[in-house]
């Protein structure tokens, strides 16, 4: 935790009430974010008891499965859930606009500039917490071997039809998440806790209700007050007042509620399937309806609080201007999106189970670069992220106190003016130190020559300006800081470059186990056990 | 199959130079003449890798192999090239280097022999090429070089030497396993357990993927005394030991002026005896960058220089003045390096060298004079519980090493919680943390002068 | 493990502590979780003694007024015993081919191994029949399995009785433990955080096991490789994976060395104190509060006293219960007002580098944030959109 981190949760402690870590938004907030607020069977691996989902704040659409042991009930569930989220993510697959894209030539081995479609906008799934997030990836793994009887008419429980590709997609959206930055799948907390301290840490954090209530608490109430209320207060049954943010339950819900709803559900389907006539059999379905009934009411009682929290969190992040650089991290989102729908049109098989030893190091550079840019970025975008920096000795602003005009040697002097800059921070500069500052949205770097003084009002720093002066043997106007400018430089690159290809997967070197198998072979689908169908 | 050499295997013990020998002619041997495309050899602090890498690339040159050199860093590189250079005036070396300013060592300008571009094509030809992993992996050729040595393979990534891998048919890969691990600055648990875990170390997935590889060790630590070896070798290396080409006695340290009863006096004549020297500060929570104990490291380093210190080694019969260059100050972070260069700047001494674990890795002097990771920290952490940080602070020296540090260490090492996930598949790291912390602090609590500044 | 100690000190202090439990209050016996447990805070005194002394923390929790908030789902229980009930099905054959197959491939395929009966009265006869079925099972050379053996390992003087899922015996008279857990190994990997708590729960019975190899006059080994058996995928088809326990063994040695320690810290309680959850409320929470704790946010998942020891932090204003982190750069201020005081400069010592270094985060950070239009103690902006003009960063 940083310094000025720790001090704004101590302000939250001393004030009782959130404080601020950012003054924009730095993630990109759909204008109509898919809301999903799942829950899951506790003790079973992607065993979804129910979950509310849409755009629509108003109108959430409620999918439960009441016997989550059930492999049919929970196909409907994934197959109803696929109805909500399919037709929301295609919606974006098809507004296309014109890009362009450097690629190389597989002919000339040349890099050349192809025009391709680059979707316009793309679909943004939010989630409470992180565990929702795990949720998603979970459900896309269940999902995404699965066959349907088109895929494969012999397989004894065919998946419905559009369940395997919602499993892609949701694949998808939990790995893109992975990608520091990225938008295109949230979790709600991680988004609250970017932009807000708490007096609370940061495994507490992890409780939305707990979260929201310090960052917005009841009026009259303390954060800390309202967070433990949230956490802990429960009504005369033993039942939490804000029930957990989930995809788990509470065990005193499952054990009190759920269980014998449950229960009573076994039974009805059982007095139904027994049923000797029709009129009995009307009756006993009168009363399953009822059962199963009991358990929606439940289940929807678990999840609409967190549903309206969610809500309320977007609110309150919408509250907040978009940081500059957002939109262009979000056209990384959009390439993605549009990728993955490239691939899916054109019939590749599903992501498999393991990365190969390529794609792991890919993705790992990617990451790697995503971060750094990311960090670079926020501090560019918003002042207290650079005040956090620069208090780590990573960036420094002042004033200008001189200027001097200088050139470089060689045939054709290019101008190398010499900047001294007032300032109080402490950077940690070394003799030829590269700093950088943002010159119109573009990098202009500087190397650290010298340090004179360092008395009151802070050290004047000497600095050789190196580029974005034009061609000419004078700087063009508003290139160089001029006296009295306030000015702000970072030792970090303000961009990333590429690093190196790597080689093709086929071509995996002995190093690290030669090329993997067919890797257009589609995995088994997961086997069936007897527990899986009642 | 392993070589590895056991000093002490072998009917009877063999002297130092004779164990060193023998192992070196295994790995040049399984290098030259082997028939596997790798070769691992792990070299403890001091146990003369550099010298079997120019070894090794001189001989592979001088049959006709075409080599190309994998290090990890620039300066690391053009260490090598010089080295090189120096061995053999004749050979022609290419230095691959980036097209920033300042690529490489100006000193290279000077060598006839040494060839420099920033383009492998410029280079080819030449029997040795050298360059960082970095370039290297920007690098494209239709033919692969016939052998590439990998130097400090140890603190290169997996996903580094995926990168590089295509470029040569077969490679000798060297290292010191002890030392601190490559990271990644994002989480890669995804790929925990993996054989070719991206952010795992190139050693690791090239064992995984070809554990038939013959596996050699460097026995004789020549830069770490008698007084050293063993605790470094037991704490660090404790499934790989090896010792110290050296014997007590023929390493002296002596000083001028006696001393004047002070801590930091006290704690260099205990050094100097014994090798090792704990200056104990009175327990304290404090920041990092603790104003006493950064005061004291720097007037350690002070007396240091006033007494008129002479190392007597087995290099040279006459005692030779310990001077500001054969010192060096290693810390864990950079600030507190930066504040122990400010209070050495005050008394006037800039030519010391002060700079954290990382940077100090492959460097050696006569004294270092270590800020305790953990002295005076509130708590402990995986970074500073680092067995590798700790590994490079207590070897760089031939003669002593000096530990700053604040009382209270032990106990804030057993009330450390140990509550760490595990992750199925990573074979587990050996020494833990812990235990190798413990060790060291033992060992120097037998060394310890207590100091109220 | 612990220094021998007489028979008279072992049995003072068993009275010590039966006194600090109160009257007829029976010691809860640590389990293996439990002791695995002590390595979360090996600092907390708190934890150490009420642990030591058999205090049962989740009945001290709620006559303290803040019960604690471990339950177990029942539908969670009732899958976990399914599972187990299927990986041990068949005299074990399951199993019994998942250790074969991991961990002792080059010996014999264990068919007909021996499942000797552990039944016997009460936690000594169970342990007593355990020991002997080990000894019996090694001497005879095959493959056996003992299903849910009991195992004593002597804990500060008193014998605690640890249950291992099972326990294999090699054909060639090595040990090793099973943990059987519901949790699924996915594509080959599990939560590590599970794991982590498998392996630090396995390293206890480890430890346990060796207890009872050392009695034994060819002392077998017992494997610091255990195999830990869990659902497939999305599947109820048991799988394993061998994970290496010798880091958590160590860890848990240690710490239970450490517990020797209670006898200095019952030492320094006033005669009379006593933790009888019958107490009043106050006279408990003075008694407790006569321990020193040492709460961090991880003790929310690893102590039933988590709620209590959490609340007095706050109210002391401790800075660690924010993280421990938190105090990683504030040296030697540990409370909020004091760092706080020190941040706005009105206390602390300009020169200490804590103090400079928390005005400066002061100083900029409040810049940042008036530049951005917030007033003080503001949550959200003042003002809409209250960005300066340009770009902050020039």
């Amino acid at each position: 935790m940083s310094l000025i981190t720790t001090l704004a949760r101590l302000e939250a402690v001393s004030t009782g009430r959130a404080r601020p870590t950012a003054t924009v938004r730095h993630r990109h907030l759909s204008e109509r974010p898919l809301v999903f607020v799942p829950l899951t069977t506790a003790g079973e691996a992607g065993a979804p008891l129910g979950a509310l989902v849409g755009t629509d704040r108003d109108a959430p659409r409620l999918l439960v499965v009441p016997q989550p042991r059930d492999r049919d009930l929970r196909f409907a569930f994934l197959a109803e859930l696929a109805d909500v989220v399919l037709p929301y993510v295609e919606a974006y697959a098809d507004a296309v606009e014109a890009a362009e894209r450097t690629e190389t030539d597989p002919e000339t081995g040349k890099r050349v500039k192809v025009e391709v479609d680059l979707c316009a906008d793309a679909p943004q799934l939010i989630v409470p917490s992180r565990a929702g997030a795990d949720f998603v990836r979970l459900l896309g793994r269940s999902m995404r071997f699965r066959r349907t009887a088109e895929q494969d008419p012999g397989t004894p429980h065919p998946a419905p039809p559009r369940v395997p590709l919602l499993g892609r997609w949701l694949t998808h959206f939990g790995e893109r998440a992975r990608v520091p930055g990225s938008s295109l799948l949230l979790a709600l907390t991680d988004l609250l806790s970017r932009h807000w301290a708490t007096g609370q840490s940061g495994v507490e954090d992890q409780h939305l209700g707990s979260l929201l209530a310090w960052i917005d608490p009841p009026a009259g109430e303390s954060g800390d007050a309202a967070a433990r209320r949230a956490e802990l207060a429960r009504d005369a049954d033993g039942q939490l007042l804000c029930p957990p943010a989930g995809p788990a339950t509470d065990p005193a819900f499952d054990n009190k509620l759920l269980a014998p709803a449950i229960e009573a559900y076994d039974r009805a389907r059982t007095a139904l399937a027994a049923a000797e006539d029709g009129a009995e059999a009307d009756d006993r379905f009168g009363a399953l309806t009822a059962a199963e009934q009991r358990i929606r009411d439940l289940v929807e009682s678990r999840t609409r609080p967190t549903w309206d929290a969610v809500w309320h969190g977007i609110d309150l992040l919408r509250a907040l201007p978009e940081g500059a650089h957002v939109p262009d991290r979000w056209t990384r989102d959009r390439w993605s999106f549009t990728a993955h729908r490239d691939r899916i049109t054109a019939g590749e098989p599903p992501q498999p189970r393991v990365d190969d030893a390529v794609t792991a190091a890919n993705k790992l550079a990617a990451r790697e670069r995503e971060q750094a840019r990311l960090d670079a970025q926020e501090a560019l975008d918003d002042p207290l992220v650079m005040a956090g920096r620069r208090l780590a000795g990573e960036a420094f602003a002042g004033e200008v106190t001189d200027v001097v005009m200088a050139y470089s040697e060689g045939r054709r002097p290019s101008p190398r003016p010499l900047v001294t800059v007032r300032t109080e921070d402490l950077p940690h500069l070394g003799e030829r130190t590269k700093v950088y500052r943002s010159l119109e949205g573009k990098p202009q770097a500087a190397e650290f020559v010298a340090q004179e003084g360092d008395g009151d009002g802070g050290a004047l720093l000497v600095l050789r300006v190196l580029d974005k002066m034009g061609r000419g043997k004078e700087p063009e106007p508003g290139s160089v800081p001029e006296k009295g400018d306030r000015v702000c430089f970072t030792l970090f690159e303000h961009d990333q470059r590429g690093g190196p290809k790597l080689p093709d997967p086929e071509e995996t070197p002995w190093t690290h186990g030669g090329p993997p198998g067919d890797p257009d072979a589609v995995p088994q689908p997961d086997p069936l056990t007897e527990e899986d169908v009642l | 199959m392993t070589a590895a050499l056991d000093p002490h295997a072998g009917g009877g013990v063999l002297d130092p130079g004779a164990a060193a020998g023998r192992a070196t002619d295994a790995i040049l041997r399984d290098t030259l003449h082997g028939t596997h495309r790798g070769v691992v050899v792990d070299s403890p602090p001091g146990a003369g890798k550099s010298t079997l890498v120019v070894r090794a690339a001189l001989e592979l040159a001088a049959a006709g192999r075409p080599l190309m050199i994998v290090a990890q860093t620039n300066a690391q590189v053009d260490d090598l090239v010089l080295r090189l250079a120096e061995k053999d005036a004749e050979l022609p070396v290419g230095r691959l280097h980036s097209s920033d300013t300042d690529p490489y060592d100006k000193a290279l300008d000077a060598r006839p022999n040494v060839r420099k571009s920033t383009k492998a094509a410029d280079l080819a030809g030449l029997g040795i090429v050298v360059s960082t992993a970095a370039k290297w992996a920007h690098v494209k050729v239709d033919e692969p070089w016939r052998h590439a040595i990998v130097d400090e393979a140890y603190q290169m990534r997996s996903d580094a030497l995926l990168a590089v891998a295509g470029l040569f048919e077969r490679a000798l890969f060297v290292g010191d396993p002890g030392q601190l691990d490559p990271f990644s600055i994002v989480g890669g648990e995804q790929w925990a357990g993996l054989s070719y875990d991206p952010s795992a170390s190139a050693v690791t997935t090239l064992l995984a993927h070809n554990p038939e590889l013959p596996q050699h060790r460097l026995p004789v630590s020549w830069r770490l005394p008698a007084s050293a070896a063993p605790l470094v070798s037991g704490a660090f290396y404790p499934y790989t030991p090896f010792r110290s080409g050296t014997d007590h006695g023929d390493r002296r340290l002596s000083f001028a002026v006696p001393s004047d009863g002070s801590g930091p006096d006290r704690v260099i004549d205990e050094a100097a005896g014994a090798g090792w020297g704990l200056l104990e500060l009175p327990p304290r929570h404090t920041p990092r960058t603790d104003p006493e104990a950064v005061h004291a490291v720097a007037q350690v380093v002070r007396r240091l220089l006033e007494r008129g210190g002479a190392a007597v080694s087995e290099r040279s019969d006459d005692p030779v003045p310990l001077t500001a260059d054969r010192i060096a100050v290693g810390t864990a972070h950079r600030d507190q390096a930066a504040s122990v260069r400010a209070a050495l700047a005050g008394f006037g001494i800039t030519d010391v060298v002060v700079d954290t674990a990382n940077r100090l890795q492959g460097r050696e002097y006569d004294v270092t004079v270590v800020l305790h990771p953990l002295s005076g920290r509130p708590d402990a952490t995986a970074f500073h519980l680092e067995t590798g940080r700790l590994c490079v602070l207590a070897s760089r020296h031939r003669h002593a090493c000096i530990v700053v540090c604040r009382e209270g260490v032990a106990e804030l090492l057993d009330d450390h919680p140990s509550t760490e996930p595990v992750q199925l598949g990573v074979t587990v790291k050996f020494p833990d943390g812990w235990e190798a912390n413990h060790a060291v602090l033992d060992r120097l609590s037998e060394h310890r002068v207590a100091w109220r500044p | 493990m612990p220094p021998p100690r007489t028979r008279e000190t072992t049995s003072a202090l068993r009275h010590r502590l039966a006194e600090l439990r109160g009257p007829d209050v029976p010691a809860k016996a640590l389990d293996a979780r439990a002791l695995a447990a002590l390595a979360a805070n090996p600092g907390c005194k708190r934890r150490a003694l009420l642990d030591g002394a058999g205090v049962n923390k989740t009945v001290l929790a709620d006559a303290l007024g803040s019960p604690s908030a471990f339950g177990q789902s029942q539908f969670a229980f009732m899958r976990g015993n399914a599972f187990e009930a299927r990986v041990k099905a068949d005299g074990g054959a399951e199993l019994l081919r998942l250790v074969h197959e991991r961990l002792d491939p080059s010996a014999e395929p264990p068919s007909g191994a021996a499942v000797p009966d552990l039944a016997a009265m009460g936690p000594e006869g169970r342990a007593a029949r355990t020991a002997l079925a080990l000894r019996e099972a090694t001497e005879g050379g095959g493959w056996a399995l003992l299903d849910h053996p009991m195992l004593a390992l002597e804990v500060a003087g008193s014998p605690a009785f640890l249950e291992p899922d099972a326990v294999v015996v090699h054909p060639d008279g090595t040990w090793t433990v099973v943990e059987i857990k519901s949790f699924p190994m996915l594509d080959g990997s599990a939560d590590p955080a599970k794991v982590g708590a498998a392996a630090r729960q396995s390293a206890v019975y480890v430890l346990a096991l060796e207890d009872v190899a050392a009695r034994l006059d060819q002392v077998p080994r017992v494997r610091h490789r255990v195999l830990l058996v869990c659902p497939k995928d999305f599947t109820n088809l048991p799988t394993a994976a061998v994970v290496d326990v010798r880091k958590q063994r160590a860890v848990t040695r240690r710490q239970l060395t450490r517990l020797t320690r209670i006898e200095e810290i019952a030492d320094a309680l006033p005669p009379g104190t006593c933790f009888a959850p019958d107490l009043p409320p106050e006279q408990l929470t003075a008694a407790v509060e006569l321990l020193p704790a040492t709460y961090a946010p991880e003790c929310l998942a690893a102590c039933e006293l988590a709620f209590h020891c959490r609340a007095r932090a706050r109210r002391e204003g401790a800075v660690t219960s924010l993280g421990r982190s938190a105090r990683a750069e504030l040296g030697g201020l540990t409370t909020v007002d004091d760092v706080l005081a020190a941040a706005h400069g009105t206390a602390g010592d300009p020169d200490d580098p804590a103090v400079a270094a928390l005005r400066r985060a002061a100083r900029l950070r409040a810049e940042a944030l008036s530049a951005a239009g917030y007033g003080a103690g503001a949550a959200l902006p003042d003002r809409a959109g209250a960005v300066p003009e340009g770009a902050p960063c020039r």
